[in-house]
């Protein structure tokens, strides 16, 4: 029986605590008697049969007749899933989404449909690499569909090939994959890593336009998303979202969505100390842990990089839903809080986060330093329910190199935002009026998503305007260990030690503030009272 | 009283040229520079005056002929010993006339008469004469035996080449005025449209400076300057450039500011107008890679043998443009934009003409140590 989430409070005979460093980590002391840790609940078991799970999924949906029942030759059938932007690390072959659609396609074949596309829905995400598509839907479905020019991946820039659904009461305009739009039915396969994800936002993000998604994805809507992982009614995102959802179940085409979560046993055996509490450390757990830092601080940073992104996660399926879409996402969402919710009583002065080596927009690639602020403020900070672990006006610090590093072929506007749009602004509101514009028409980035492997030259913006809440709340942010003018940049302050943040937090919060770490790996939710 | 001299000693140009090499301002101690006494120069003729320098700048020129390192082109438009400083601004001797040197020696100053066609039309500049009359040659005051030059006690001008300063223009304010009469006579190029200086030492600052001074007519496109260090990036700020970057940052910048596409290393579109202010292969290739086709590469900064790879100047048919000195009124428009601009705040610091050494090596790492323009003082005796 797994346990359940769980905080610590740190006293004396706490040991260090674990703090991701990008490709590395290290083990920082928290202030006794002030301090506490946050730990996710051990993973949940996984589904044994998970391919029976799936087929009964399929057969037994919620609010929707049994897919077979929705099959019918001749008819027009659009299969879209979700990107290589989860689930991270990247599981295990085969992955979730090549069962579903394996499944699927079995039905699909039965009823004696012939006209299938399968779309990649990654909205202004880059497109993804072959392997990476063989990896996410396995060898078999790949060459049965890619070679015929039935297996792609969406283009928010195609303009042909995009459709307005219509508008809602809100004047937000739903225009998605033409395609899509114009089949009997569209199957939705999702994997859902946190809660921000599936339900309508699905196939209103991931088969969107620019424009389409240029409506909620801006710093004012996400400076007013103050729930970004737990009540919809708390953020202006989702209810924009679910609006745009609205008007796709009334007059888009039919619908099937396929959700399914994860459980958090997200790294391998070698990485065995990721998942334990610091305590509980057996001796085999620290000489692992000081072996592979060692190995870890001797290897030039590509080769950690690769190392790490190379991992194969050992984490499982818990439960697959399928039908319709509110209906299948309610499950869905009450199953990751199962996974992910752990109860906590109150807020502390500062928010203490050790940032990976990857967040959803860096697969395979640098976690560059937009996304360093990014997936701080804008993923880790907002991993509440109620209310922000940090009280607002209290301090951030988050523990990353912070180098000035890029992927010039996944990120190329993220260079130029960094060079240009950074050293002007940091502020969410007045850089997308003053700058958005120019980035999300230029006509090299718009190449450069369409055809190669890039993130649309919105992006960056996008990926910064996910930090606005967190932004706005915090009173200051530190990173510890980061390239110091780097760091600044973001609009934040370098550190070199987290006993020097500390000091440097007291200008905020005093000689003696609380403390919480939400110690990830793996993930969690913050139910905090 | 005393000089510094440049004197013909094989030697010891080999010597400065080494040392230069390795470390530029570094000739200074080794090189054929020595300070001297000062030596009454006879007048070439009657009309010509005695000056008392005041405030001598070191240039980019001045450095590469204290290292060695100036082309040899330059061999047979010098005289030998000649004492350098051509950005000068001295007391006329027996008035209280104040004035800035214009150093390019012309026809006039020369003797030559008819002057030649250039001179005739007041292009100095482009003097068809420029090392022949009853002088020694040499391109300017400053590289001439016979007039002297500013690093010294005691100097001669042509009464053409005096330029009246203003009581209420400080020295260091008037010794700025030659070098921004360069940078006047550069911006005469600017378009309006898209911009780029690459490097901001004294001629990239200056230089946008005067183009920000015609900022009255329409500009269509940002100026963007490259910069190395912190005070240089500062400075070109307030001197009005709208984008002030790194050099690698620059082509990227270029690129989103000319919604340019880009193959291997270069833009398809790119800026009408670069103005090289350094002068480097690095900086004339950079200069190539983000030009626009059938733009022009303005060359500011005075170039050696530098190594080119110009495919892309034959494909796209851009133009690589000399940008030499300036004409007369060049000096009242400088004049000008020296106090509009308060420049004088760009001299860093002052030495006396005894601590040439330092004074050289602060000039050749002047943008490293935070500073501008380093000239000598001979003001206190
Ligand atoms: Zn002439």
């Amino acid at each position: 029986m797994p346990r359940p989430g769980f905080v610590h409070e740190v006293d004396r005979s706490t040991p260090p605590v674990l703090f991701w460093r990008g490709e590395n980590f290290s083990l920082e002391k928290l202030p006794v008697g002030r301090s506490r840790v946050i730990y996710p609940p051990e993973p949940l078991p996984a589904i044994k049969d998970i391919d029976g799970a799936i087929r009964h999924a399929l057969l037994n949906p919620h609010d929707q007749d049994p897919l077979p029942a929705l099959l019918f030759p001749g008819m027009k059938l659009t299969i879209a899933f979700d990107d290589v932007s989860l689930p991270l690390p990247k599981m295990r072959r085969p992955d979730i989404r090549q069962r579903v659609i394996e499944a699927v396609l079995d039905l699909v074949a039965a009823a004696g449909v012939d006209d299938v596309h399968i779309i990649a829905a990654l909205g202004l995400h880059r497109r993804m690499h072959e392997y990476e598509l063989r990896h996410a839907l396995g060898d078999r479905v790949y060459d049965a569909f890619h070679p015929r020019g039935m297996l792609y991946q969406h283009d928010a820039e195609d303009h042909d090939n995009l459709t307005i659904i219509g508008t809602t009461d809100h004047g937000e305009v739903l225009e998605i994959n033409k395609r899509a739009a114009d089949s009997d039915l569209v199957i939705y396969v999702n994997i859902n890593s946190v809660s921000m994800d599936g339900g309508w936002k699905s196939i209103t993000t991931g088969l969107a336009s620019y424009r389409c998604l240029s409506h909620h994805h801006t710093g004012e809507t996400l400076q007013n998303t103050k729930s970004l992982m737990g009540h919809r009614e708390h953020s202006a995102l989702h209810k924009s979202i679910w609006r745009l959802g609205k008007v796709l179940r009334d007059h888009g085409p039919k619908l099937f969505q396929i959700e399914s979560t994860l459980n958090t046993d997200m790294f391998p055996e070698q990485f065995s100390f990721i998942n334990k509490r610091e305590w509980e450390w057996t001796a085999k757990d620290r000489a692992t842990y000081l072996g592979v830092t060692k190995g870890l601080n001797m290897l030039p940073v590509k080769a950690r990089r690769k190392m790490f992104h190379d991992i194969q996660s050992p984490h499982q399926m818990t439960s697959v839903q399928a039908g319709e879409t509110s209906a299948v996402h309610e499950i869905t969402l009450a199953k990751v809080f199962e996974q992910q919710l752990v109860p906590v009583e109150g807020q502390t002065d500062i928010l203490t986060l050790g940032i990976p080596f990857v967040s959803p927009y860096n697969p395979d690639s640098v976690m560059n330093p937009v996304l360093v602020m990014c997936m701080g403020l804008g993923y880790l900070f907002n991993m509440y329910r109620n209310k922000p672990l940090v009280r607002e006006g209290g301090v951030i610090i988050m523990t990353h190199p912070t180098y000035r590093d890029f992927n010039p072929v996944h990120h190329p506007s993220y260079i130029d935002f960094f060079e240009q749009v950074l050293t002007d602004t940091t502020d969410p509101v007045v850089m997308g009026q003053k700058w958005e514009k120019q980035y999300a028409e230029d006509e090299w980035y718009r190449h450069l998503y369409r055809t190669g492997n890039a993130y649309h030259g919105v992006h960056p913006f996008y990926a910064w305007y996910w930090g606005a809440h967190g932004q706005q709340h915090a009173g200051k942010v530190i990173i510890v260990g980061g390239d110091a003018p780097t760091v600044r940049r973001l609009g934040f302050t370098p550190a070199s030690t987290m006993d020097d943040a500390f000091e440097i937090a007291s200008d905020v919060v005093g000689r003696t503030p609380t403390i919480s770490h939400l110690h990830v790996p793996s993930l969690l939710v913050a139910d905090v009272q | 009283m005393s000089r510094l001299v440049f004197s013909r000693k094989p030697a010891r140009f080999a010597a400065a040229r080494l040392a230069g090499t390795l470390m530029p301002g570094r000739g200074a101690s080794v090189g054929p520079l020595s300070l001297e006494p000062d030596e009454t120069l006879p007048l070439p003729s009657p009309e010509w005056l005695r000056l008392r320098p005041r405030l001598a700048g070191i240039c980019g020129s001045d450095l590469a002929t204290v290292d060695g390192t100036a082309s040899a082109y330059f061999d047979p438009l010098v005289s030998y010993p000649f004492t350098p400083g051509h950005e000068v601004v001295a007391d006329v001797v027996g008035t209280d006339r104040r004035v800035v040197v214009v150093p390019v020696l012309s026809c006039i100053t020369r003797g030559i008469s008819p002057v030649c066609h250039a001179c005739e039309h007041g292009h100095i500049h482009l003097c068809e004469r420029v090392a022949f009359g009853h002088i020694e040659p040499g391109l300017q005051t400053g590289f001439c035996e016979s007039t002297g030059g500013g690093w010294s006690h005691e100097m001669l001008a042509h009464p053409s080449q005096l330029v009246d300063v203003p009581a209420d223009l400080s020295d260091e304010a008037a010794v700025m005025v030659e070098p921004m009469a360069c940078a006047v006579h550069a911006a005469q190029r600017y378009t309006g449209k898209e911009t780029v200086i690459i490097g901001a030492g004294t001629l990239g600052l200056l230089t946008l400076a005067a183009i920000t001074a015609t900022r009255d007519r329409e500009r269509t496109g940002p100026v963007v300057v490259t910069a190395r260090y912190p005070d240089q990036k500062r400075l070109a700020k307030e001197l009005g450039a709208d984008v002030v970057c790194s050099t690698d940052e620059l082509p990227r910048w270029v690129r989103s500011a000319t919604g340019s596409l880009v193959f291997g290393d270069q833009l398809t579109c790119g800026a009408p107008h670069v103005i090289d202010c350094v002068g480097s292969s690095e900086s004339l290739q950079q200069s190539l890679q983000v030009v626009a086709p059938g733009g022009e590469v303005q060359v500011v900064g005075m170039p050696g043998n530098v190594h080119l790879e110009l495919t892309s100047l034959w494909h796209r048919e851009t133009a690589i443009r000399g940008c030499y000195a300036y004409r007369r009124p060049d000096f009242d428009t400088a004049l000008e934009l020296v106090r509009r601009f308060d420049l004088g705040r760009l001299v860093s610091a002052t030495y006396s003409l005894k601590d040439y050494t330092d004074a050289i090596g602060h000039a050749a790492h002047a943008g490293r140590r935070g500073a501008v323009k380093i000239a000598f003082d001979m003001r206190s005796n």
